[in-house]
Order: structure tokens, then sequence, then C-alpha cells
């Protein structure tokens, strides 16, 4: 067993490439499902807009591949419409059904025959991202530790302090938390000292975690794109607009009944949302230089929905960490297995029962293990890893 | 008991005197009236309204046996659902296929039979939601803070002390959830006054309340009156009816049945007609 192997394949995915367009899918699914209760099951679909925006844009249309970012918001934003103006008035079960074969029928449009010639069909489009590769600081062969102590000049102090200031930030939730347990310890102190632990948890992280210049970029971009995406949704949740947002999940007639238009906030919300997912879809595009159609089926909506789920519903914190926790997971399962199946000599047995025959099973138990942490959380942790118990009891009216 | 009227009492009163006691009739200044208003179920008229008139600054009981057609025509009334055919006014506006949110928001506010408290919210929170016209519930303008906190802290004052005057300020910032049945109607009509309604109306704002809080909601309906609005309830309790109402419209089987003042409504043979059978006195084996 190579465990420091493990250990590190467990970190890259915590910080990689799929939790990051996942937590920002999962960000743009927060507010519609977390927040407002709309069970939008089509994200891929506003995903797959954003990936064919930039696509399209510099392949077929031949302007700019910055257009493609607006192309894309545009897409989404007709999407949204289409999806949500025959059913935001209909029950919520409704508009499930709907979202989630509308992302389908853009699927097989996008990979159909006839629609080769502007779409790419199955092949996708190809080679697009040059100029957003351009743009990299980095040498894209380079290998980059992301550990402070290997970097030179004034980088390792930026990212100390970067490391404070997310550790200080991850401190400020911990501590809301842990702070009713010790009521002695003053508020800021609390936040201090929990926040020190985090950075000295993600000093510890960073060490052996190595990325490749050409991720590294997607990673930086990315992973900004995620905080921008955060501020801007918290902003949002603690103005009145949100507390209208909240309002509806809980009880849409009642919001009414104040004079509220409903309607139209639902599909504020939906739109909102899928425009966020957009940019999960340029990312993960720009990242493989390609956009394939089959990428962005329902199992990408289900997953990003699972992501949400595991972090908490309706925290912003929930969709960021939830993410990382999932990609972490599944890296973890899948190379632990690897190494349990290599050092058992090609096979794993638990009392005398043949668990894994081969290492080409590895991944459907890799899932079967996922699948059942996730069961375990849902059993003792309903509300998701950064959930409200509280709000969560208060289901049964 | 004559002399212990507010003013707005005596006037509502005194505008009902001279009415005639009969199903549609004509009041002195009617803030709410609707003309034929018909909804069908099927092969079932749930509501089949052919003229009534509702007093400014009264307040008006809905009453009926279960099943008349009251919570129906509420929802008509108030845009919640869409009537087969009829008309109907509010202050002179009409309000034939109006929206539930732009009839809330024309100043006529609604509460439910079986409440509405939003529970996964706090109870400030629900208050501060009631509040209409806030310039951070546009989302480009909820992104910045400095836009909407003055207004917020008006609201906020505002929801405070009428959380005091309903004696919620002990629950304040707890979830909604967490309130008890009665607390919750409380709750549900002081978030109706956020939004400055004209018009409040209640869907039986008595039920599952307790005998002690029976009497405070009753205070707090008729100050409603005496702050200028005009109120409509469903009410099965007769003796609360009895005890606060101005005016009293009888519904069976979808139509009105019954007008007058509460006094003329418990001596009228059709609604203990509506409500016991029409042959409650006789033997059964009378008819055969």
């Amino acid at each position: 067993m190579n465990w420091s192997n493990i250990f590190e394949a467990t970190l890259s995915a915590f910080f990689g490439v799929n939790a990051m367009y996942y937590a920002i899918a999962a960000i743009g699914l927060n507010v519609q499902f977390g927040y407002t209760g709309l069970l939008n099951f089509g994200q891929a679909g506003f995903m797959a807009c954003g990936a064919y925006g930039l696509g399209m844009t510099a392949h077929y249309f031949q302007i700019s591949f910055w257009w493609g970012i607006a192309i894309g918001i545009g897409y989404a934003v007709v999407l949204g419409l289409i999806m949500g103006v025959p059913t935001l008035r209909l029950r919520a079960d409704y508009l499930a059904i709907v979202t989630i074969a509308v992302a389908e029928v853009i699927r097989l449009i996008v990979r159909s025959v006839r629609f080769k010639v502007y779409v790419g069909g199955s092949d996708g489009i190809n080679e697009f991202s040059a100029s957003y590769r351009r743009l990299s600081p980095y040498v894209e062969s380079g290998r980059y530790p992301l550990s402070p102590f290997k970097a030179e000049g004034a980088v390792p102090y930026v990212m100390l302090a970067a490391m404070l200031a997310i550790g200080l930030v991850l401190g400020a939730a911990t501590w809301n938390k842990l702070g009713k347990r010790f009521p002695s310890v003053p508020q800021r102190a609390g936040v201090g000292l929990t926040g020190v632990v985090w950075m000295l948890v993600l000093i510890a992280a960073s060490l052996r975690v190595e990325y490749t210049g050409y991720s590294l970029w997607t990673v930086t971009v990315g992973w900004t794109l995620v905080a921008i995406f955060s501020v801007f949704v918290w902003l949002l949740m603690r103005s009145p607009w949100g507390r209208v947002l909240k309002a509806i999940r809980e009880d849409e007639d009642a919001v009414r009944s104040l004079g509220k238009n409903v309607y139209s906030y639902k599909m504020q919300a939906l739109i909102l949302g899928g425009v966020i997912a957009t940019f999960a879809g340029m990312m993960f595009s720009v990242e493989r230089g390609s956009v394939q159609p089959d990428n962005y089926s329902r199992d990408l909506t289900f997953y990003v929905l699972t992501a949400l789920v595991l972090g908490g519903a309706a925290k912003i914190s929930g969709s960021i960490v939830g993410p990382m926790l999932f990609w972490g997971i599944l890296a973890f399962a899948d190379v632990f297995l690897n190494e349990l199946v290599k050092s058992n000599g090609g096979s794993v047995e638990v009392f005398g029962i043949q668990l894994i025959g081969n290492i080409s099973q590895v991944g459907q138990i890799q899932l079967m293990l996922v699948g059942l942490l996730l069961i375990l959380l849902m059993v003792f942790r309903p509300q998701g890893l950064f959930g409200n118990r509280k709000e969560m009891a208060l289901d049964g009216r | 008991m004559a002399d212990d009227l507010t003013p707005a009492a005596a006037a509502a009163k005194a505008a009902l005197a001279d009415v005639t006691p009969e199903p549609g009739s004509k009041k002195l200044d009617p803030i709410l009236i609707a003309n034929g208003v018909r909804r069908t179920f099927g092969g079932i008229t749930a509501v089949d309204v052919d003229h009534t008139e509702v007093q400014r600054g009264s307040i008006t009981a809905l009453i009926g046996p279960n099943g008349a057609g009251k919570t129906t025509f509420f929802n008509l009334l108030t845009g919640f659902d869409k009537p087969d055919a009829g008309t109907w006014s509010f202050e002179g506006r009409s309000m034939e296929g109006l929206a539930a949110h732009k009839a809330a928001r024309l100043g006529m506010i609604r509460t439910f039979q079986l409440t509405k408290s939003l529970t996964k919210m706090s109870v400030i929170e629900n208050m501060k939601l009631g509040a209409t016209g806030q310039v951070g519930e546009q989302w480009w303008k909820g992104l910045f803070p400095f836009m909407w906190k003055q207004q917020e802290a008006e609201i906020e004052q505002r929801a405070d002390e009428l959380l005091a005057r309903f004696k919620l300020d002990h629950m304040r910032d707890e979830y909604a959830g967490t309130l008890s049945g009665g607390q919750r109607k409380l709750l549900e009509m002081s978030r109706a006054l956020m939004a400055r309604p004209k018009m409040v109306m209640l869907d039986e704002p008595m039920a599952g309340v307790n005998p002690a809080l029976k009497q405070s909601l009753n205070q707090h309906i008729k100050g409603l009156r005496d702050e200028g609005m005009t109120v409509l309830f469903v009410e099965h309790d007769m003796d609360m009816v009895h005890d606060i109402s101005d005016w009293v419209v009888v519904m069976a089987e979808g139509c009105i049945i019954a007008e007058g003042t509460p006094d003329q409504i418990s001596n009228n043979p059709a609604v203990i007609d509506a409500y016991l059978g029409s042959h409650q006195g006789k033997s059964l084996l009378e008819d055969l």
C-alpha cells in the first residue's frame, strides 16, 4: 500500500479541475434548488449552453473567442425562458420533468448528424481554446508545486496570505457551530484560532500537491470564478430578494398573498442559476479544449445535485465543499482500491468472498463505496455537512 | 354596551343601520362589489353569488355551513382562483382576471384557513417579507446593501412594533415553525398588516385557537377597524361572529341566502334552515 500516493491523489482531486467546475455548477443549482426550491434536473443543459457558446463562436462564427462568453450567457437565458415559461406556473414536479427532458433534447440535437455542420455532431468541437491558453502566465508544460515553501520570490508570501484568508473564512464558518460549546472563549479569538488551524491544514495538504502549468491556469481561473459567484450569491441571499426566494421555497401562496410576483421571482432564480452554471460548462470545455455532447448528459446533472446535497443545500459553503468532497471521495476510493488490488496480487477477498476479481472491476466498486457513503450521510446527517439541522427538523409542518 | 363603542365601530354601525337586511342589499359606501360571480367544479356549482357589497370600514362576517363555498368565494375575490363568470371591483377598480399578487398590491390582503407561516424563516423575517415596495427585492439592487439598508431598518422597526402589539416579540428570532397554532394565526395576521392593507380578508382566524387567545384575537380584529381597515372574515364560531361583526353575510350551497346585522341574522329562518335543515323541530314521521 502506497499511502502517500492515495493521500496525494485525494488532495489534488479536492482542489482539482473537476471539483472546481462542479462547484460553479453547484452554486448555480443552489440558487434554484437550495434557495428557491426549484427542482431543476437540467443543469447539464445550462452547462452545455456555455460550452457550445464558446465552441461555436470560435470555430463556426469565426469571431473572437471572448464573444463566446456573452453568447453562452445568452443561450442560458433563452434556455431558462424555454424551461420556465410553460412550467413555473405549475407544481414543482413538472419543472423537474421538463428540465430533464429539455437538457436531453439539447444533447440529442447537438450530437445529431443533421446538425453536424453547425455543432460538430457526436465528435463535438475541438481546438478552440487557444486564446484562453495564451492568457496563461504559467509555462504550459511546467510543473508547479502547490506548496508555498517550494516557490520563489514574493509568491510564497502571497500564497501564505491567501491560505490564511481562506483559513479565516473556514474558521468563521466552523466557529459558528463550535462556538456554542465554548461560550467562555471570545468570538474573535475562536475564529482566529480555528482559522490558523485551517491554514495549517491547508499548508500540510498543499505540501505534496503539484499541478502542470496548464491545469494550474484552469484551477486559478476556475476557483476565482467560484469565489466571485460565492460572494455574488451570498450578497443576493442576504438581501430582501433572497428573502423572497426562501419564502417561495416555503410556501408560494403565502408569498403571492403578500403581493410578490412569484412567477417572476422563480424565473429570475432559474435564469440566474443557469447563467452561473453556464460558466461551469465554459471552464469544463476550455480545460479540455473540446466540447463533447455526451459530457452533458443526465449523469452530470445528478452528480452535481449529489455533490450539492452532500455539502448541504441552501448553504454557500455547502455548494463549494460538497463538490470538493465528492471528488475527493471518488479519487480516494479509486486510488485506494487500485492500491489494494495491486498489493493483494490482483484480487481482493473479504472473509473468503471475492470482492474484486481483477483491476477492471475497481470502477464499479468505487461507485458502490461512494453510494454507500451517501446513504450513510443521508441517514445520519440528512441536512448535508453544512446544512442546518434545526431547519430540517421543521419540515413536518 | 353602546357607550363603549369606539368611533370607528359606531360609524360602521350607523352606516349599516338603515340597510335592508336582504341578500345583495346596497351599502352606503361599498369598498368591494361583486356581481354574478360563479365558479363550478365539474357539475358542482361551488359559488354562485348574484350581487353583494361590503361596507367600507366595517367588519363583515361570511358564515355558512361546511361546503357553502365561503373559501372558494374568498379565493375568487383575491385572485387565487379564476371564476367561470362574473365581475367584481375593489375601490371602484375592476378586479376581473387580476393575478393574486396584483390584488394584494391594491391593498386587499388575505390570510389562509390553514396558516401559511413560513416555518423555516424566523418570525421577524416572516414579518419583513410582508412589507411592500421593497427596493432590495429587485436582484440587481439587492446586490448593493446601501440601496436598501435604510428602508430595511424602517421595515424592521415597524415589524417590531407590530410584533409587540400582537405579543409575539419574545419569539422574534425563533423559527416560525416553532410557534403554536394560535401564535401562527397571530403571525399571519400581523404579517398581513405589514403590507398596509386597505382590506383584510381573514379565512377562519379562530380555527384551532384556544379560548383565551380568541379573546385577544377578537380585540385585534376590532383594532383593525379602528385603524380604518375593512375586514371580511370567514368563521364558524357564532359567538365570535355575534361579538365583533357589524354585518353578516350567510352563504349556503354557493349562494348568498341572507344578509343583516348579527341580531337580524340569528333570528332569520332561512339561516336556521340552512344550518339545521328545514325540518328541525318536527318529527321525522310527519313527512310520511
